[in-house]
């Protein structure tokens, strides 16, 4: 039994450090950036000039390709951000908090640009930019979350209780995932259904699902580089604030 | 310009919004890794010289 306490740190936890993180993650940063480039320039040519219009929307059905990979990041961001939260409670791990931090600003983004894109596509195909609906409501309140979460972290300066407190808030605030998610379903509402991913598989043309699909791609990989550099950002700020810490102790003593 | 037809007002400001978005994301985590890169630095080469004189002792 007395060689579980010396063994040495699984390979998770070794590269779970915060400064190991920083380490092995900083050379993935620049490819990762270029193929996210050109997963954009593909998906904005597939968009605009390789892809039909829709037989009852006509060209409006180009929104949607930038439409559904934002709305679905400010999902998935959330959820991540929910893992994040579980890794702060259970593990006490620094770049869980760390995870948590940076992926806030940017989920916040991401659904003020999902409610603004369907709104600048309601307005032609519904006949009205806003509805409270099921479906735009709960995004609306997501969007709210996100940003209590945001004015959370900078409402404590001693960050390692700002994670604990924000992390039971984004554990509770996640009940509003599978309400957006459903909501389509739940409720009777201007918002489609789901159509891409279902039991019974996509509704949509190929023809349609290749934009759809690139600039899906190519939003999460841009999601994933600019959480990591935020990552890297957040550990660096907190090794300001440790040292400032014992530069102010220093100067007192 | 292709043709985006009669709604292509919407088409353009929802792409154009989505840009002036995602730019100013890019813009605002490049500006915010510098400010602090370049902070640490800063303090680390301040906490230098003093670290050598109490690692001798």
């Amino acid at each position: 039994m007395s060689n579980d306490t010396t063994r040495p740190q699984a390979w998770w936890q070794r590269i779970a450090h915060p400064g190991q993180f920083v380490a092995w993650s900083a050379p993935l940063l620049w490819p990762l950036t270029l193929l996210t480039a050109v997963l954009f320039a593909l998906g904005l040519w597939f968009s605009f000039f390789n892809s039909p219009q829709d037989y009852q929307m006509g060209d409006t059905v180009r929104i949607m390709y930038v439409h559904v990979p934002n709305a679905w990041l400010s999902q998935f961001v959330y959820a991540m951000m929910a893992v994040s939260a579980l890794g702060t409670l259970v593990w006490r791990h620094p770049l869980a908090d760390v995870s948590m931090k940076a992926a806030a600003p940017l989920g916040a983004l991401f659904t003020a640009l999902a409610l603004f894109t369907g709104a600048l596509w309601g307005r032609p195909t519904w006949g009205t930019f806003w509805e409270w609906d099921g479906r735009m409501t709960s995004t609306l309140v997501l969007l709210f979350i996100y940003l209590g979460i945001i004015a959370l972290w900078r409402a404590f300066d001693d960050q390692l209780r700002a994670a604990r407190v924000i992390a039971v808030f984004t554990l509770v605030g996640a009940i509003n995932i599978p309400i957006i998610k459903f909501s389509v379903d739940w409720w009777s509402t201007l918002h489609q259904p789901a159509s891409v991913f279902r039991p019974d598989g996509p509704t949509m043309p190929g023809s349609i699902l290749t934009p759809l699909f690139m600039m899906f791609f190519a939003f999460t990989l841009l999601f994933l580089v600019l959480h990591l550099k935020a990552m890297h950002t957040e550990i660096k700020r907190r090794r300001v604030m440790t040292l400032q810490r014992k530069l102010a102790q220093g100067a007192s003593a | 310009m292709i043709d985006l037809g009669p709604h292509a007002i919407f088409i353009i400001w929802a792409y154009f919004g989505v840009a002036l978005g995602v730019f100013g994301l890019i813009g605002w985590t490049l500006l915010d890794a510098r400010a602090t890169a370049r902070k640490l630095a800063a303090l680390e080469a301040r906490k230098a010289p003093r670290r050598t004189p109490e690692s001798t002792l």
